[in-house]
């Protein structure tokens, strides 16, 4: 691990044509931070998102992960969580988990065979049994319920041990009494694993409560006759000193 | 009052309201047929259900002195074997081209235009070509078939993969799936339902392809027979063979069904 930030960003733009979504982004996440990103709709809080997964390239600017140059595609050390369609309707909760375990070590058959199969499977059901879900483990993702759903697509997520763990909006769609659960359950499994996260999210409250550190993303500059000339930044980056004592370096002497 | 679009009939229901029509339209042939026979008991357009027996019987209970065979036995599995190998060939194509269309944005760009093209071709136009190519026998009747609902089912099947959330994609990259992982476990499992959806589809158009080409040249098959005996006027042979294929096409739609539903219990209900 390299002694500097997570993840820097400089002076990062992302342009489409004429259209300015994020300018002069300056950003430099520390590892086992949970940052909460929230802001206005429209304010390039999912494209921000989509940069650090890698999905989209900055126009301009530099995005520095682990030491090294991000380059534009997903890869195993970044995590998802999205709000729907995180889990693989296909495969069996069990199933959804194990994959992860199965693109790694078979990049041809897809699948594991024999010991190296037990072993991750008894990997992804320590996973499971994490987020609380073993009881659910041959249904398939149709027959949970919304809750259920992100717990597993948590656990799938984290099987990998991503440095980084994005979540985007991930309990918008649920009802207000599992969203506080899932509070609870993400949490305990960033203390656990030690995890850098960044959380997208609608709900300032959640993202007061769950972060150490709070991004708010809004455009600085707004031309009436052009909306669209300006981009969006980071207009506040709220630390949040009370929750340093919680972060995982820090877990031992608590 | 209750509003039309909330009567809602119950299983039995369902099945006398169904049978109701059917029933009628049968009430009416046999009506039809008893005043021409009336009229004309010779006649040939509107044999009596009798008739059609008698001629059922013959066909499909006799051997046939000049063949050898039980007409109606040999016909349908002449006609089967070149649907099924149609079929067999049509599926294996769109699987492959479907997949590769829909998980591969340049494939898309490449083989996409030249698959329209084809597409939009009229399988019968280039029936004669089939026949001048590949001769007279088997291979020009299963490539018909082929060839009629192959772009159909590869174009269905490319499209519903594309539209597959790009979420799951995007987690599969992030659980470090490479293309081929990708394309296998994630695209090709949601893929397969799909795939007998469009089979299913494609089975009238696929008997439409089959009878043409047995009608234009075979000694052989269910489309054969009904083409040859239309020059007797021999309506009590091709009714009945008509509502044999009806048959075996419910039948083939319901086994298709069947299996969907058997080997996919996950495509039921919405996913997240």
């Amino acid at each position: 691990m390299s002694a500097g930030p997570l993840l820097e960003l400089r002076n990062v733009w992302v342009e489409y044509g004429e259209k300015v979504v994020l300018e002069r982004v300056d950003l430099a996440i520390e590892a086992g931070a949970f940052v909460s990103v929230v802001g206005p709709s429209g304010a390039g809080k999912s494209t921000f998102l989509r940069l650090l997964l890698g999905q989209e390239a900055p126009s301009r600017g530099r995005i520095v992960f682990d030491g090294a140059p991000m380059r534009a595609e997903c890869g195993p050390d970044r995590g998802v969580v999205f709000q729907r369609y995180s889990v693989f309707p296909h495969l069996t909760v069990i199933g959804n988990v194990l994959f992860g375990l199965e693109c790694a070590a078979a990049p041809v058959l897809g699948r594991l065979f024999g010991a190296r199969r037990r072993a991750a499977l008894a990997e992804a059901d320590a996973m499971l049994d994490a987020v609380g879900l073993t009881h659910a483990r041959d249904q398939y993702p149709a027959q949970l319920s919304g809750g259920m759903q992100q717990r597993l697509a948590l656990a799938q997520a984290l099987v990998r041990h991503p440095r980084l763990l994005l979540l985007d909006e991930p309990f918008g769609a649920l009802d207000p009494g599992i969203r506080v659960d899932m509070h609870d359950l993400v949490t305990r499994l960033w203390r656990e694993h030690g995890l850098t996260v960044v959380m997208v999210t609608h709900d300032i409250g959640e993202a007061f409560k769950l972060g150490t550190r709070v991004l708010a993303f809004d455009k600085r500059r707004h031309d009436p006759h052009a909306p669209h000339r300006f981009g969006a930044t980071a207009t506040y980056d709220v630390p949040l000193l009370r929750k340093t004592g919680a972060r995982p370096d820090a877990k031992t002497a608590a | 009052m209750t509003r039309l679009i909330n009567l809602r009939p119950g299983r039995r229901g369902r099945l006398v309201a169904g049978a109701v029509p059917i029933l009628i339209l049968c009430l009416v042939y046999a009506v039809a047929a008893a005043l021409r026979h009336a009229d004309n008991p010779a006649d040939k357009v509107l044999p009596t259900l009798g008739a059609m027996g008698t001629a059922l019987w013959n066909m499909g209970a006799m051997v046939d002195p000049v063949s050898g065979q039980v007409t109606l036995l040999a016909d349908t599995l002449a006609s089967l074997s070149r649907l099924g190998a149609g079929l067999a060939l049509a599926t294996a194509t769109a699987l492959v081209l479907g997949l590769l269309l829909g998980v591969m944005p340049l494939a898309r760009a490449i083989l996409g235009p030249v698959i329209t093209v084809i597409a939009v071709i009229p399988p019968i136009a280039v029936l004669p070509i089939l026949f001048i190519a590949l001769g007279l026998g088997e291979t020009a009747k299963i490539a018909l078939i082929a060839i009629g609902i192959a772009p159909y089912m590869t174009r269905d099947l490319a499209a519903h993969v594309a539209a597959l959330p790009a979420e799951q994609f995007i987690k599969a990259e992030t659980l470090g799936a490479n293309s081929w992982v990708v394309a296998i476990r994630v695209a090709l499992p949601q893929m397969m339902p799909r795939l007998i959806e469009t089979l299913r589809l494609s089975m009238g158009p696929a008997w439409v392809f089959l009878i043409a080409a047995e009608a234009i040249a075979s000694d052989v098959g269910l489309g054969y027979r009904i083409f040859l005996v239309r020059r007797y006027l021999a309506m009590d042979i091709i009714l009945p063979y008509v509502a044999w294929i009806s048959l075996l096409a419910i039948a083939a739609d319901a086994l298709l069904q069947a299996l969907s539903r058997r080997a996919f219990p996950w495509a039921k209900g919405d996913a997240r």
